[in-house]
C-alpha cells in the first residue's frame, strides 16, 4: 500500500484562514483541496509537506454566482462544474472540465485545484523508488530536498528530458486553465500579507516545470471570474484513453464573430506542449476577417512554432506537434460552424461533445 | 481553526450508516482506515494513486477514490461501502444482476464498478448505455472486456425500474 | 446440449455471490492478529554487485521486529527445473532495478518501509545489457551463469523435413520480419502473501497465486523444509493472466519471517512492484519465411525468433519453445523449421502472460497470410480455409489435434461480419482484417518430470445431502469453480450452487497443477467427472438396493435420485446418500486425470502437446483518420471453437475479455524501458510502472464485440468442452493489423499498433515509398547444429535423426479416466 508521509493536519474554516495557515507554515504547508493531485504527490514523496491546510469547510470556496460575469469558488468540483447547466454557456470549460481524468476524480477534484496542478513528467511522476533509480531529478532533486520549498535550487539535479538545460521541462497537464484562459477568466488570490490580488489567468503561469506558478507559496486562489462576451468556445484534447489520462495536447479557443462571420475577438492557447498554458499572440491575426479555410491555414502556419513537445509525456513527441496542427486548424473549423461529424476521425471524436453525469 | 497533532487523529466515521469513533494516524487515507481500521475489506486496491477505480466508495451519495481521500476530511460525512449495498441479507438489484450477468469474473474491480453503478442509478435510473460507459469510465477491469458489466447495469435498471412502477 | 440440465445453460457462477458483496478473500484481505508487515528494500542498479549490506541501523528502527538479507537465504529456486536462477533475496549481486536487497518486518507498514530506508548497501555497479541484440554481442559480464552461453539463455534449432528444398520449389517465398514489444498481465489486483505458524507450528502461507502446488514446492525447497510441514493456500486471485504463475521471492521471504517471528507476516507489493514482478509477454523479433503455391498453399515455413527473456529464467526456455511449437496446428505445413533464441537483459523477467509466447509469432503468421493473400489477388478466408488443418492430424512436428471447428468459426465471422461485401470495399479509412488462431487445452506435461495426476478431485458425500468437492485448481476469476460445481453437479443432479468447494489447498486438496495453460477445464474437469462417477454409482447401488430399482434405470436429476421409466419412484439426494451411506460407509471417492502421451518424441517436443486444442476466429473493423493515424476498432466479431460450452455466461465473458486485453496490447499496453545516457547514468528502468501511463483500455475504448461459440464435442474434453480463457485472444492482433491494411495500405509489422506509427507508414506511403513500419532485419545468430526430425508423413517417428537416445520413459496412456492408476484409489475410502 501507498502511503502518505505525516504531516499536521490543519482544518481551516475560511479563506482568510487557509491563507493564514500558508503564511504560519513558511512554506512547509500545502492547501488540500480535493486532493487527487497533492495526495499522489505525496504517497510518491514528490511533494511532502510538513502542514496540510484543509479547505473542506471553507463554503465561500464553493459557491458559483452568476452577475453579468460568472464567477466559480475554486473549490468547486469538477464535477459540480460538469453538472450546473448555468456553466454550459462556456463551451471550452465545459469540455475541458467533463475531459479530466475520471468521473470518480471529478467528483472530488476541484477547479482551484485543477488550474494549480503540479506540472508533469514521465521522470517524475513516478515512485520514490524509481526516481532513485534514475538519481532523481531537478524538480525533485532527492530525499533532502522533497519539502515544498525546497526545489528553490535550480541546481541540483538533472532534467533528464533536456540533460544539458539548466530548467526542468515538467509539462503544464491542467485542462481547465487553456480553456479558462482562452476565455479570458481572471483569478483571485489571497494572502494574509497582501489581502486579495486579481490577475489574468494567463499571469498564474510561468513557463517552467518547477515554479509554474506566479502564484506565492502563501497565497490562496479562492475564485475564477470568466466575462460574459459573447464568445463561441471550445476545447479539444488529447490523450491516449478516452479517460483518466491527462492531456498529451490540449486547445481551447473563444472566438466572437460579428456580422457576416467577421472575428471581433479571438483567444486561442495551447496546453500540455510547455510548462504552461501557451496564450497565442497570433490570436490577434484572426481578428477583423472571416474564419476562411485560408484564414486558418495561415493561422496554423504561423503559430505551428509554439507547440514545441518533448519526450517526457505519453505519444511520441514528434507526432504529438503534427496533431498540434490539425487540433489549432480545426478548433477553429468548428467554432465556425462547420459541422463536425464530418471531420477526420481524430477531430470528430475531438470535437465531439460528451455528457458525463459527473 | 482546528488543529491535529502529527500523531493520531480521533474522528467520529460514519460508515454504511453505522457510526463508530476511531483512532488513527492522520496520514491515513479513507482507503487505509476501511480496510485496517474497519476490517472493511470490501474496498479494494490497485494502484493507491487514484489511477484504478478498484476503491471506489460513496461519499455523500457520489463515487469518489477512498485511496486519495484523507479519513480525517470524512468526518462529519456519509461513507458507504460495498458492504453496505445489500439491503440485510438482500441483495441490491446491481448485486443480483452483476452475479447473474458475469460482470464479476475475478471480483477485485467489482466493489468499486458496483458502488459507481449505484451512484449513476440513484442519479439517471434510465440510463443509457452512452451514460454507463461514461459514468464507468473510470474503473478499470482487466476480466471482462466491460460489455457484460454494461448488461448488468441495464438489467438492474430495469428491474428497478420495473419494480418502481408496480 | 441435449439431455443436460446443467452444462450448457446460462446461470450464476457458484461464487458470483461472494464476489458481487465484497467477500471474496483475497490475499490482502486475510487480516491476522499481531500480523506483522514486510517491505523490500529493491536495488536501484539494475546490474551490480553487492559488496555490503548494512542493516544496523534499520534493525534499531521503531517497530521493526526482523531485517533479512540474502545471507538467510543459501538456496535458490526457480519454476522451471532448468533455471532455478533466482534468490529469495539477492546475496552477491542484483540483475535488474528492482531485485530485493534486504528485507524489514515490523509492526507496521509505515514502519517496515521507514526501515528500509536506513539499510545502507554497498554496489559495485557492471556493464547493463537492455536488449537481446547488447545480449548476443556481450560474451562477458554474464548476468547467469547458466544457460547456453554468454548472455544467451537458450537456443532451439528444430527442422521438421528438408525446408530449403521446399522453399527453393516453391511458386513464391515471403519473407517478413515483425518485432511484438512486451507487456504486462496488469491484474487488478496485485500479489499479496501471508506468512504464519498453525497451532501446531506449521508454516502456512496464503498468496495470492495460480499455482499453489508449484509454489508449495519452491518455498519448501528455498526454506530446506519438508513439503509436508509446509501448507500454501491459493487465495482467489484478483485476476491472474500468468502474473501469478511464478514463485515469487516475497512468497519465500514472508515465509521464513513467519518462522523466525512466531507471527503473521504480511507482504503486498505496490503497483511498481507488481511490474517489477512481471513475466509478462515477451518483447519477440521474428523472421518468418513461408514459402506458397501459385493458390496460395503453403509448402514450408521457416521461422526464427529471438526474444528478451528479461533478469531471469522464469518459464523463459517453455516460452521460447512455445514462439515455435504451435505454428503448425492450424494450417497444413508440410514442412517446418523452427528456431529460437532467447536472452538474458538486465530487466522485469518475461514469463507468461495469456496465450504464453504464441501470440507474437501468430501475429506474424496470421499478418503475412493477409499479405500473401493480397499478393496472390486471394481472398484471405478462403485461403485460409482451403488449407484447415483437418482433425485428428499427427502434424510436422507431431502434434496430435483433435476436433477443428475453425471451418464454422470461419464462416460464422466472414457471415457476421459481412466480409464478402466489405473487405476491400469500404471507402477509404475504414477496413476489414481477418485472422485465426489456435491455442492449447493444457500444457501435455507438467514443469517438473513425472507420472503422477495432472489434476485430483475429491469427493465427500454425506448424510446432509451436502457434496464437497476438494481439488487443487485455483480460481483466478476465470471460473474454475464453477467449471468443478457444475460438472459435478450435471453428474449428480443437484443444483451447482449446493456443492461446497474447497480448492486450491495443499494440506486439504489433491493436487492440480494449477491455473495456467488453460488447463483447468479439460484437466480437473475430466478428474471432477471421474469422482463424480464413482459417487454416483455408490450411490446408485444404495438407491438400486433399497427401491428395487436396476441401477442403470436410475436418474440423478433435480435433487433426485429416480427410476427413468417411472419418475415418481425415487428419493430425494439426501435420502439417496443416506441409503448408500448406510450400505457403503463414509462416502468419499477421487478422480485423477494425466494427458496421453505424446508423439512428439525429439528434445522440446514436451511443449505444445495437448489433450486438445482451441480454434478461434476473428474479424475487425476499423477507421482509421490519414491525417493523423489515429485508429478506432469499430466492431469485433470472433468465433471460438469451445467444444461446449459448460457455462455460456463465462465462456463468453472469457472471449470478450480476452478481446479486450488483446486491444489493449495490439494498441496501446506496452512494457517499454527506458535507459539513460550512460555519461550520466547506469539507470535501466520500467518506463512507466503505474496503472496511468501503462495504457489499460478503458470502458470508452471497448468496440462492440459479436462473440459467436462455435460447439462440436471434443471427446477428450469433459462433456465436450475446450478451453476460452486465452485462445480468442489470438486473432485479434492480426486482425487488426490486417485491418488498417485494408483501410489505409500501409502494414504496420509491430505491435503495439500505435497512431504514431501509422502515421508515419502514411508519410511512407505518400511519399511513393514501402508504406511500412516495423523491423528491417533479423540479426544472424549461430544456431549450431540443428534437430533433424523428420515429419509423420515422410517416415518419421517423433524423434530427432540426429539426436542421441535419450531414456524415454513409457507412461500408459490414460486419456480421460486412469482408474488403475495408484493416485486414483489413494484415498477412495471404499471397499469393493
Amino acid at each position: 500500500m501507498m502511503r502518505a508521509g505525516r504531516f499536521r493536519y490543519v482544518v481551516a474554516k475560511s479563506a482568510a484562514e487557509a491563507a493564514q495557515a500558508l503564511a504560519d507554515g513558511g512554506g512547509k504547508a500545502m492547501l488540500l483541496a480535493g486532493g487527487t493531485d497533492l495526495v499522489p504527490n505525496m504517497k510518491r514523496r514528490q511533494q511532502m509537506p510538513e502542514i496540510v491546510v484543509s479547505l473542506r469547510q471553507v463554503a465561500e470556496l464553493r459557491e458559483v454566482a452568476m452577475n453579468g460575469e460568472t464567477a466559480i469558488g475554486a473549490g468547486v468540483t469538477l464535477a459540480d462544474v460538469v453538472r450546473d447547466p448555468r456553466l454550459r454557456q462556456h463551451g471550452a470549460l465545459f469540455r475541458a472540465v467533463a475531459q479530466v481524468a475520471t468521473p470518480l476524480i471529478r467528483n472530488t477534484a476541484t477547479l482551484g485545484g485543477n488550474l494549480c496542478l503540479d506540472t508533469r513528467c514521465n521522470y517524475y511522476d513516478q515512485n520514490y523508488e524509481w526516481r532513485r533509480a534514475i538519481d532523481f531529478c531537478k524538480k525533485a532533486p532527492g530525499p533532502e530536498a522533497v519539502a515544498i520549498d525546497a526545489v528553490a535550487d535550480d541546481g541540483d539535479g538533472t532534467c533528464w528530458v533536456a540533460p544539458s538545460s539548466a530548467r526542468c521541462w515538467a509539462v503544464s497537464s491542467t485542462d481547465s486553465a487553456p480553456a479558462l484562459i482562452a476565455l479570458g477568466a481572471r483569478v483571485t488570490l489571497l494572502s494574509s500579507r497582501d489581502g486579495a490580488r486579481e490577475i489574468p489567468l494567463e499571469a498564474l503561469f510561468h513557463d517552467d516545470g518547477m515554479h509554474y506558478m506566479t502564484k506565492r507559496a502563501d497565497e490562496v486562489l479562492t475564485r475564477v471570474r470568466v466575462p460574459h462576451d459573447g464568445v463561441r468556445s471550445t476545447y479539444w484534447k488529447l490523450r491516449r484513453r478516452g479517460a483518466f489520462d491527462f492531456p498529451a495536447l490540449g486547445v481551447a479557443a473563444a472566438v466572437r464573430f460579428g456580422t457576416a462571420g467577421v472575428v471581433e475577438h479571438a483567444r486561442v492557447v495551447l496546453g500540455a506542449v510547455a510548462s504552461k498554458p501557451l496564450l497565442l499572440p497570433e490570436s490577434s491575426l484572426l481578428v477583423g476577417r472571416a474564419l476562411t479555410d485560408d484564414a486558418i491555414a495561415e493561422f496554423v502556419d504561423a503559430t505551428a512554432r509554439w507547440a514545441k513537445p518533448l519526450d517526457n509525456t505519453d505519444f511520441l513527441m514528434t507526432w504529438r506537434k503534427q496533431v498540434s496542427k490539425l487540433f489549432l486548424g480545426g478548433v477553429l473549423r468548428e467554432l465556425r460552424g462547420d459541422d463536425v461529424q464530418t471531420f477526420p476521425l481524430l477531430a470528430r471524436r475531438a470535437a465531439t461533445l460528451r455528457n458525463p453525469v459527473w | 481553526m482546528r488543529r491535529s497533532p502529527t500523531n493520531n487523529a480521533r474522528i467520529a466515521l460514519t460508515v454504511n450508516g453505522e457510526t463508530k469513533e476511531l483512532l488513527f494516524a492522520p496520514n491515513k487515507t479513507l482507503l487505509e482506515v476501511l480496510r485496517e481500521d474497519l476490517g472493511l475489506t470490501g474496498t479494494k486496491h490497485g494502484c493507491e494513486l487514484g489511477e484504478c477505480g478498484a476503491c471506489a466508495v460513496l461519499l455523500n451519495g457520489r463515487p469518489v477514490l477512498s485511496c486519495l481521500v484523507l479519513a480525517l476530511e470524512c468526518d462529519g460525512r456519509q461513507v458507504e461501502t460495498i458492504e453496505g449495498l445489500a439491503d440485510d441479507a438482500r441483495l441490491h438489484p446491481l448485486q443480483e444482476a452483476f452475479a447473474d450477468c458475469g460482470a464479476a469474473q475475478c471480483g477485485y474491480c467489482t466493489p468499486g464498478f458496483l458502488v459507481t453503478a449505484k451512484a449513476l442509478l440513484d442519479e439517471r435510473p434510465n440510463a443509457t448505455r452512452g451514460e454507463i460507459t461514461e459514468a464507468l469510465s473510470g474503473n478499470l477491469c482487466r476480466c471482462t472486456g466491460y460489455i457484460q458489466i454494461f448488461e448488468a447495469v441495464e438489467e438492474a435498471a430495469a428491474k428497478m425500474g420495473a419494480k418502481e412502477s408496480k | 446440449m441435449s439431455g443436460h440440465r446443467v452444462v450448457g445453460k446460462p446461470r450464476r457462477r457458484v461464487d458470483g455471490r461472494a464476489k458481487v458483496t465484497g467477500q471474496t478473500r483475497f490475499a490482502d484481505d486475510l487480516q491476522f492478529p499481531r500480523m506483522l508487515h514486510c517491505k523490500l528494500l529493491r536495488s536501484p542498479h539494475p546490474h551490480a554487485r553487492i559488496l555490503n549490506v548494512d542493516t544496523t541501523r534499520a534493525e534499531r528502527a521503531p517497530g521493526v521486529h526482523l531485517v533479512l538479507t540474502g545471507k538467510d537465504f543459501p538456496v535458490t529456486f526457480g519454476i522451471l527445473p532448468v533455471s532455478m536462477d533466482e534468490e529469495p533475496i539477492c546475496r552477491e549481486k542484483v540483475r535488474m532495478a528492482g531485485d530485493p536487497v534486504a528485507a524489514v518486518i515490523a509492526a507496521t507498514e509505515e514502519e517496515a518501509a521507514a526501515a528500509c530506508e536506513l539499510i545502507d548497501v554497498e554496489y559495485e555497479p557492471l556493464k547493463t545489457i537492455a536488449d537481446p541484440l547488447e545480449a548476443l554481442a556481450t560474451d562477458e559480464p554474464r548476468i547467469h551463469d547458466h544457460g547456453d552461453h554468454g548472455n544467451v539463455h537458450k537456443k532451439i534449432a528444430l527442422e521438421f523435413g528438408d525446408v530449403d528444398a521446399s522453399l527453393a520449389g516453391a511458386d513464391r517465398v515471403f519473407d517478413d520480419t515483425f518485432f511484438y514489444e512486451g507487456n504486462t498481465h496488469l491484474a487488478l489486483e496485485q500479489h499479496a502473501a501471508v506468512a504464519l505458524l498453525d497451532p501446531d507450528g506449521r508454516l502456512t502461507l496464503h498468496s495470492s497465486t495460480q499455482v499453489p502446488h508449484y509454489v508449495h514446492r519452491q518455498v519448501a525447497r528455498a526454506l530446506e523444509l519438508p513439503a509436508h510441514k509446509l501448507r500454501v493456500v491459493a487465495a482467489p486471485n484478483g485476476g491472474g493472466f500468468g502474473g501469478k504463475t511464478d514463485v515469487f521471492n516475497h512468497e519465500v521471504v514472508v515465509a521464513k519471517a513467519a518462522m523466525l517471528t512466531g507471527r503473521p507476516v504480511r507482504i503486498c507489493l505496490t503497483r511498481e512492484e507488481v511490474f517489477l514482478c512481471h513475466r509478462g509477454r515477451h518483447p519477440v523479433l521474428m523472421r518468418l519465411r513461408t514459402g506458397v503455391k501459385h493458390d496460395g498453399t503453403i509448402v514450408a515455413m521457416d521461422l526464427e525468433t529471438l526474444l528478451d527473456g528479461g533478469a531471469y529464467g522464469s518459464y523463459g526456455v517453455a516460452s521460447t519453445f512455445y514462439t515455435g511449437q504451435l505454428q503448425t496446428v492450424t494450417y497444413h505445413v508440410p514442412r517446418y523449421r523452427f528456431r529460437g533464441c532467447r536472452t538474458f537483459t538486465n530487466k522485469p523477467p518475461c514469463g507468461p502472460k495469456r496465450g504464453h509466447g504464441t501470440p507474437q509469432p501468430r501475429f506474424g503468421q496470421e499478418v503475412q497470410l493477409d499479405k500473401i493473400a493480397v499478393a496472390l489477388g486471394l481472398d484471405p478466408a478462403g485461403l485460409r480455409l482451403q488449407q484447415l488443418e483437418k482433425p485428428g492430424t499427427l502434424t510436422a512436428n507431431y502434434m496430435r489435434l483433435g476436433t477443428i471447428a475453425l471451418r464454422q468459426c470461419i464462416e460464422k465471422v466472414v457471415e457476421g461480419s459481412g466480409w464478402h461485401d466489405k473487405w476491400q470495399k469500404l471507402r477509404d479509412g475504414r477496413g476489414l482484417g481477418l485472422a485465426c488462431s489456435s491455442y492449447l487445452c493444457g500444457a501435455g506435461l507438467p514443469i517438473y518430470w513425472n507420472d503422477l495426476p495432472h489434476s485430483g478431485v475429491q469427493l465427500k458425500l454425506d448424510r446432509s445431502g451436502l457434496v464437497t468437492l476438494f481439488c487443487g485448481a485455483t480460481e483466478v476469476g476465470q471460473g474454475s469453480d464453477d467449471v468443478l460445481a457444475g460438472i459435478v453437479a450435471e453428474v449428480l443432479g443437484v443444483a451447482p450452487q449446493e456443492i461446497k468447494l474447497l480448492t486450491g489447498d495443499t494440506d486439504l486438496t489433491p493436487v492440480d497443477l494449477g491455473s495456467y495453460s488453460s488447463r483447468v477445464t479439460l484437466m480437473a474437469g475430466n478428474a471432477a467427472i471421474q469422482a463424480a462417477e464413482r459417487a454416483k454409482a455408490i450411490v446408485a447401488a444404495g438407491v438400486s438396493a433399497k427401491l428395487g430399482i436396476p441401477e442403470d434405470r436410475l436418474v440423478f436429476a433435480e435433487g433426485r435420485v429416480f427410476d427413468a421409466e417411472d419418475p415418481e419412484q425415487g428419493l430425494s439426494f439426501q435420502d439417496a446418500v443416506i441409503v448408500a451411506e448406510g450400505k457403503h460407509g463414509i462416502i468419499g471417492t477421487t478422480g485423477s486425470y494425466r494427458p496421453a502421451v505424446s508423439a512428439a518424441k525429439y528434445k522440446g517436443g514436451g511443449v505444445g502437446p495437448s489433450p486438445s486444442y482451441s480454434y478461434s476466429a476473428s474479424v475487425v473493423e476499423v477507421e482509421v483518420d490519414r491525417t493523423s493515424g489515429w485508429i478506432e476498432v469499430k466492431k469485433v466479431w470472433i468465433a471460438h471453437d469451445i467444444g461446449i460450452a459448460l457455462n455460456p455466461v463465462l465462456a463468453r465473458g472469457q472471449v470478450e475479455g480476452s478481446v479486450y486485453m488483446a486491444l489493449g496490447e495490439a494498441l496501446m499496453e506496452e512494457s517499454a524501458m527506458r535507459r539513460l545516457p550512460a555519461r550520466l547514468s547506469s539507470a535501466l528502468v520500467h518506463k512507466f510502472p503505474s496503472m496511468l501511463e501503462y495504457k489499460s483500455p478503458t470502458t470508452m475504448e471497448m468496440p462492440p464485440v459479436e462473440t459467436y461459440l462455435v460447439e462440436e464435442p471434443e471427446p477428450n474434453g469433459p462433456f465436450g468442452a475446450k478451453e476460452v480463457g486465452q485462445g480468442p485472444l489470438l486473432p485479434i492482433m492480426p486482425a487488426l493489423a490486417n485491418a488498417i491494411f485494408d483501410a489505409v495500405g500501409v502494414r504496420i509489422d509491430e505491435i503495439p499498433i500505435t497512431p504514431d506509427k501509422v502515421f508515419k507508414a502514411l508519410r511512407e506511403q505518400a511519399q511513393g515509398r514501402t508504406p511500412r513500419v516495423g523491423p528491417a532485419s533479423f540479426p544472424a545468430i549461430d544456431w549450431g547444429e540443428i534437430s533433424i526430425v523428420p515429419p509423420p508423413w515422410e517416415g518419421g517417428d517423433g524423434r530427432a535423426i540426429n539426436e542421441k537416445p535419450r531414456k524415454s520413459k513409457v507412461v500408459e496412456s490414460g486419456v480421460r479416466l486412469a482408474p488403475d492408476s495408484p493416485g486414483a484409489n489413494v484415498s477412495d475410502g471404499v471397499k469393493r
